[in-house]
């Protein structure tokens, strides 16, 4: 990679410098215990000035080259850290903590920092500069160099010994730092629920209690850590004491003549000097070297886990012909570190252009179907079929540019809302964004300060869930080119109102195109031509609504359709927009009146009788047993005629 | 700070000088005990010099260690002191200034620069300063023209060049530090919102934009880079020739070869400690701006003005009155717009009056998206524009509130998280328009209305999240304002719209509105909240994950009910309880929480009308005026948006 050799070369220029620059200080060392002896004239400080000013000059180019290094390294690191984190995907980036990684690819890699400019060169310093004083010493005093020689070792020693020590301790307060980063970033954020059952106050406590404990953590690992540090100054200033008086003593018998008495002096504190800087610059590079650990920690994690979904990466193009028929075979999702099957041996062809809603209790799989689908999540047995090709053999990316996507809690990102409505089509014209926004009745962002160009606060934080929810939907109004519509309970946040201008709105999208919906509400759930029940994982039970031309094979199924058609557009009357498909304007007042009958109430609970049938059932819900059965609740239902849509209601009213 | 820190503060300051004076002392007794020795003075001359020489190297590293350790101590005291503080100052509701991830780093950085400050800035150079000093001084005693350039380079190298260093590093930091939040968020939209990404094939986009932010972080460290270099190389040439000036000047006024040697190597060893400062320099601009960022959020106003004297709690049972409330959302202020509004902010009385008009208007005069509002009477003075509104609370007497004609006041700290409606569906009309509302004992309200109607900020007012404009709530006849806040919330709270879940346990997220609430209370909470199976499948010590992303949206519903109902206040506030919810367990759960909230006093916001029969009152509320009001059937009989919203509802369910 070009990037990484020059990064090679910034660091080779680094440490050039750095050892040059350690070098020239014996040679200052020379001229100045020659001069202070007397043996050089003055006029040799002028070379001494001229040492200093090539050292100074070093001393910049360390510092220049130190930066690109530093940057280039840490934007190395980051790259491959983003682009793992992509493709990881959505599936497996939960079991990650959003808040660590991102934390981990700024603050955590600019730990690095100190790593890359100070303890490399450091490094090159102490295996150059010692051994080279060390040299000189032997050609200037034999008895100090023994003496240098002898204590020099102790520093490495004492220093790799007290490192040991220190390393699983300092790895372990790194780690405790983030965990600290993540708790009060946790309290913050959910100050407002705090605040709401008054624990915000005695959560400062606990703050306290996690500061405190990462204190004393962090002031263990210190005591250890500046023990090394007390004892190589002790080794270094004992050893110069250990050179100073021995040779004031050989002075004063006249063995030894001041120069080099006075080189001795001045070099004997560079040989410890070089080792001493390694060792502190190494403490203090700890940190960051446990963040790169980290962020490789990712990175394997990663490399580890893709091995699967890797290997076939034939990566075949899915075609993008017009709506597409999705079959899937067994399929079985299993989470990491989870017992229960996400989804378990779920067999079912939805066929294109069929609108199919997915319904059943939170937590049935509806979600991981939806994100089987969207490839975030491989099946653990089984296989997904997109018009007869394995997904999992497909090019994920030309998949996805077929699918429209709304997620439960969409994400908004911090730019202009127009911006976030083409978020899939990105050369969208403004009028296509418009419309997509009308579409999807984001009306509301005319309104805004800024209109379209309104930058969204950070996840969305001015604007309400029912806002934010249109403009996901919005955006998938914005891809008109998608032959897959996948929502995630679209309306699960609006009023009534704005549901049923965006149940037509859907309704016009999923027109002609293979659609999705895990759908909560009946409105919803109208829009669909077969209803799939997931409940722990398995389909209890599969019903169409309406004679799609691909019948269901047991042909069973009556025209329950009805239900839906008998619909009247009440609630788009304001809106000037019929939801779903009911173009029959029924009247307003009448039909409310005898909604409440004994009949309606008996009629609905046969339906849920037949219900609960269906999903007591063979597991295999597409036998026709159970499709009869909830077929049966459909045309008990319909019994009701429009009674039953006040049916429900009159289980609340006794 | 308190006394101990300080105590422990000036301990670390004199035991960093006295190390820095070791080092200083043992090379000066060194270079005069080698330049004497060679003179060559009958032995008991040098006795001294020899035990000082020993004494320096052994007391040195021992005075280091303490010094460090100390310091290290109280740094991080300070740290936690810091967070702490910060914590606290977040406590009062108020409308949060950034969010998420720019919150994190921001906050894990900027209480981190109290340690820097401390340890690497304070410390060093106080003890620098001592042991530059003593250099000085034991050069006056041998020559004072060389203590003169003595004086002069130290100068140059200890507060010039930091200066320069620090005003450079100001300089730079005001453009890096865009650049690190950009990457921020940049990042956090690649974890928080891959699922979109990933979705609509914007992923390589967005990992496009985060590179261009790690570019662009890049080119800007690489520059500043330069910065650091010039730092060094000046700090070596400083050195380096004011040794060789103080040579050449004691050699030219015959200060002797033992004067010489000593001026020489203590000049050059009293560097030592004040080459570093230059480095320390660079650190201070971010460490101030880190300082006064902390300083300006706990300057911020809170959204609420808290009342000098509260009146004591009113007992239950409550009845609670909203006459005429005017609420006013406030334009978002910009997050450095309050700086100059902690003058007075810090003045105990001041707290309570207009700085947060004054920052209302600084923030709106902020291009972006500070503009929600067009900042009524933004020209008001902070005193003038909240004294009327410090008044009434304080003061009880003008309990009214009355805008006074010169300006509102202005309320700094709408919230937008437990807010659907946002001042951005409308620039200038109030969220709340004058609505009254009366709560006896036990009595149960149902406030419906479309998304942006003001029903949260209802809510919002009634827990005294949000200061009324005008008009007033009582709580047996006292007025809220009067009431400690924290007070008001024990009274009434309950389920508050996007409610948070902890990285904690199951047990520990519930607890926390019940710590004292036994197995028993917990599971009937959990049970009354239907939430009983997906408890008893996930366990009780799971830990549920940031964001309560392992919590599907209806379950985090559930748990946010089970909370409320655990914490069983006098009135209960319910903001949507069966939001995103399947309509199955929707209707169950409504069903069951209108049995359990039988002869409670409760105030639901809802949108879906099942069951509202039940209710004693439903409020229907508009562009935040109460459009209807009366019974269910009252409110079905007659034509309107109740009716509207009804029969839409009757008629997309089954």
């Amino acid at each position: 990679m070009r990037a990484e050799r020059s990064v090679r070369r910034h660091l080779t220029v680094t440490m050039a410098a750095a050892v040059l620059a350690g070098l020239l200080v014996l040679v200052q060392a020379e001229l100045l215990a020659g001069v202070l002896s007397g043996r050089f004239t003055a006029a040799v400080l002028a070379v001494l000035a001229g040492v200093v000013g090539v050292r100074a000059l070093l001393a910049w180019t360390q510092g220049v080259f130190a930066g690109h290094t530093a940057t280039g390294v840490k934007s190395a690191l980051r790259h491959r850290l983003l682009a793992r984190l992509r493709e990881l995907g959505p599936g497996r980036l939960t079991a990650h903590r959003s808040g660590e990684l991102v934390t981990l690819a700024g603050r955590g890699l600019d730990g690095l920092d100190a790593y890359l400019t100070g303890y490399l060169p450091s490094i090159a310093v102490a295996a150059v500069v010692p051994l080279a004083v060390l040299v000189r010493l032997f050609a200037a005093d034999l008895a100090s160099a023994v003496i240098v020689l002898v204590t020099l070792p102790l520093i490495p020693i004492f220093g790799a010994l007290v490192g040991m020590t220190t390393k699983v301790v300092t790895e372990r307060q790194y780690r405790a730092l983030s965990r600290l980063g993540g708790h009060f970033l946790d309290v913050v954020r959910g100050l407002p629920t705090l605040r709401a059952f008054g624990r915000a106050r005695y959560q400062a406590t606990v703050i306290r209690q996690v500061a405190d404990a990462h204190r004393s953590a962090t002031m263990r690992t210190l005591r250890v850590a500046f023990l090394s540090s007390l004892v190589l100054e002790l080794c270094a200033s004992l050893s110069l004491a250990l050179v100073a008086v021995p040779i004031g003593l050989r002075l004063l018998g006249g063995s030894l003549d001041l120069t080099t008495a006075l080189l001795v002096l001045l070099l004997a504190p560079e040989a410890y000097l070089p080792l001493r800087a390694m060792g502190t610059r190494f403490h203090a590079s700890m940190e960051g070297v446990a963040a790169a650990d980290a962020a490789f920690a990712v990175l394997d994690d990663a490399a580890g886990s893709e091995v699967r979904s890797a290997e076939p990466r034939a990566a075949a193009e899915v075609r993008p012909s017009g709506a597409p028929e999705i079959r899937l075979e067994n399929v079985t999702v299993r989470y990491p570190g989870r017992d229960a099957a996400a989804l378990e041996n779920v067999t079912l062809t939805i066929h294109p252009r069929e609108r199919v809603a997915l319904v059943g209790e939170s937590g049935g799989g509806k979600s991981t179907l939806l994100h089987l689908l969207l490839g975030f999540v491989q099946p653990s047995e089984g296989r997904v079929l997109v018009d007869g090709m394995d997904l999992r053999e497909a090019d994920v990316a030309s998949w996805r540019a077929r699918l429209a996507f709304v997620a439960q809690r969409p994400h908004l990102f911090t730019t202009s809302v127009a911006d976030n409505i083409r978020l899939g089509a990105p050369s969208a014209s403004p009028e296509q964004v418009r419309r997509a926004a009308a579409a999807a009745h984001a009306d509301f962002v005319e309104a805004l300060p800024h209109g379209f160009d309104t930058v969204v606060g950070e996840r969305g934080a001015n604007l309400s869930a029912g806002q934010r929810q249109r403009i996901a939907l919005a955006r998938a109004f914005c891809r008109p080119d998608a032959s897959v519509l996948l929502l995630d309970e679209p309306t699960a946040r609006l009023d009534g109102r704005s549901e049923a201008a965006v149940v037509a709105g859907t309704a016009e999208l999923a027109h002609d195109r293979t659609a999705v919906i895990v759908a909560h509400r009946p409105a919803m759930i109208d829009l669909a031509d077969r209803v799939i029940r997931l409940h722990e994982g398995r389909v209890v039970s599969d019903t169409a609504l309406t004679p799609t031309g691909i019948a269901p094979s047991d042909g069973t199924t009556t025209p329950a359709i009805t239900t839906g058609t008998a619909t009247p557009g009440v609630a788009g009357d304001r809106e000037d927009e019929a939801p779903g498909r009911g173009q029959g304007a029924a009247g307003q007042g009448d039909r409310m009146e005898d909604a409440r009958t004994a009949d309606a109430r008996t009629t609905d609970a046969d339906a849920r009788t037949a219900d609960t049938d269906a999903r007591t059932a063979d597991t295999d819900a597409r036998t026709a047993d159970a499709r009869t059965a909830g077929a049966d609740a459909r045309t008990a239902d319909d019994r009701g005629g429009e009674a039953a849509a006040a049916s429900r209601e009159s289980g609340g009213k006794r | 700070m308190n006394r101990v820190m300080g105590k422990r503060l000036v301990w670390a300051v004199l035991a960093g000088a006295a190390a820095d004076l070791a080092g200083l002392g043992l090379i000066a007794a060194a270079a005069w005990l080698i330049t004497r020795a060679a003179q060559q003075p009958p032995l008991a001359a040098l006795s001294v010099a020899i035990v000082a020489t020993r004494a320096f190297a052994t007391s040195k590293g021992v005075f280091r260690y303490v010094e460090r350790l100390t310091g290290h101590d109280v740094a991080l005291r300070a740290q936690a002191g810091t967070r702490e503080d910060l914590y606290q100052a977040l406590i009062p509701p108020q409308r949060p200034r950034h969010g998420g991830a720019d919150l994190l780093s921001r906050m894990v950085d900027d209480t981190e620069a109290v340690q820097d400050l401390l340890v690497r800035c304070l410390l060093p150079a106080a003890a620098a300063a001592i042991a530059g000093l003593a250099a000085v001084v034991i050069g006056l005693t041998i020559l004072p023209v060389a203590a003169l350039v003595l004086v002069a380079g130290l100068a140059l190298a200890g507060v010039l060049l930091p200066a320069g260093t620090a005003a450079a590093a100001r300089r730079w930091s005001a453009r890096i530090a865009p650049a690190r939040a950009a990457l921020a968020a940049r990042v956090a939209d690649l974890v928080h919102g891959s699922a979109d990404l990933a979705a609509y094939g914007a992923d390589d986009a967005a990992l496009g934009k985060a590179l261009a932010a790690d570019e662009a972080l890049a080119a800007l460290e690489r520059r500043q880079a330069r910065v650091h270099a010039a730092a060094l190389a000046g700090g070596t040439l400083v050195q380096g020739l004011t040794v060789a000036a103080v040579v050449l000047l004691a050699q030219g006024a015959g200060a002797g070869s033992v004067g010489t040697a000593v001026l020489a190597l203590t000049a050059l060893v009293a560097f030592e400690p004040v080459l570093p400062l230059a480095a320390a320099g660079e650190r201070m601009a971010g460490i101030m701006a880190a300082l006064r960022r902390l300083r300006e959020v706990r300057a911020a106003t809170p959204a609420v003005t808290e009342p000098a004297a509260p009146a004591p709690r009113p007992e239950a049972p409550l009845t609670i009155e909203i006459d005429d409330l005017v609420v006013r959302h406030a334009p978002r202020p910009a997050p450095e717009g309050s700086a100059s509004s902690t003058g007075s902010g810090s003045a105990p009385e001041g707290s309570a009056s207009g700085t947060g008009s004054g920052s209302a208007a600084e923030g709106g005069g902020v291009p972006g998206e500070g503009v929600w509002d067009d900042a009524p009477d933004s020209t008001s003075s902070a005193g003038d524009g909240g004294a009327p509104g410090a008044a009434s609370p304080t003061g009880g007497a003008q309990g009214e509130g009355l805008p006074a004609p010169g300006g509102r006041p202005a309320v700094d700290g709408v919230r937008p998280a437990v807010d659907d409606d946002r001042p951005a569906v409308d620039g200038g009309r109030p969220a709340l328009d004058g609505v009254s509302l009366r709560l006896t004992p036990g009595k149960r309200v149902a406030v419906v209305g479309p998304s942006g109607a003001g029903k949260s900020t209802l809510l919002a007012a009634l827990m005294r999240l949000v200061e009324p404009e005008s008009g007033r709530i009582t709580v047996n006849g006292v007025d809220l304002r009067e009431l400690d806040g924290d007070d008001v919330r024990a009274l009434m709270t309950g389920l508050t719209q996007d409610p948070y879940i902890f990285r904690a346990t199951l047990r520990d997220n519930l607890r926390l509105a019940g710590p004292e609430a036994d197995d028993d209370t917990l599971r009937r909470a959990v049970r009354d909240a239907r939430l009983e199976d997906w408890v008893e499948r996930t366990g009780w010590d799971t830990e549920l994950g940031e964001d309560g992303r392992t919590v599907s949206g209806g379950q985090l519903q559930r748990l946010a009910l089970a909370r409320a109902l655990l914490y069983d206040p006098p009135v209960l506030l319910l903001d949507e309880p069966a939001e995103a919810l399947d309509e199955e367990t929707a209707d169950r759960l409504m069903s069951d929480l209108l049995d359990v909230t039988r002869d409670r006093t409760t105030l639901l916001v809802t949108h879906r009308l099942k069951g509202l029969e039940m209710v004693d009152e439903v409020v229907v509320l508009e562009e935040g005026r109460v459009v209807q009001r009366g019974h269910h059937d009252e409110l079905v009989a007659v034509p309107g948006y109740y009716r509207d919203l009804w029969e839409s509802e009757v008629l997309t369910r089954r």
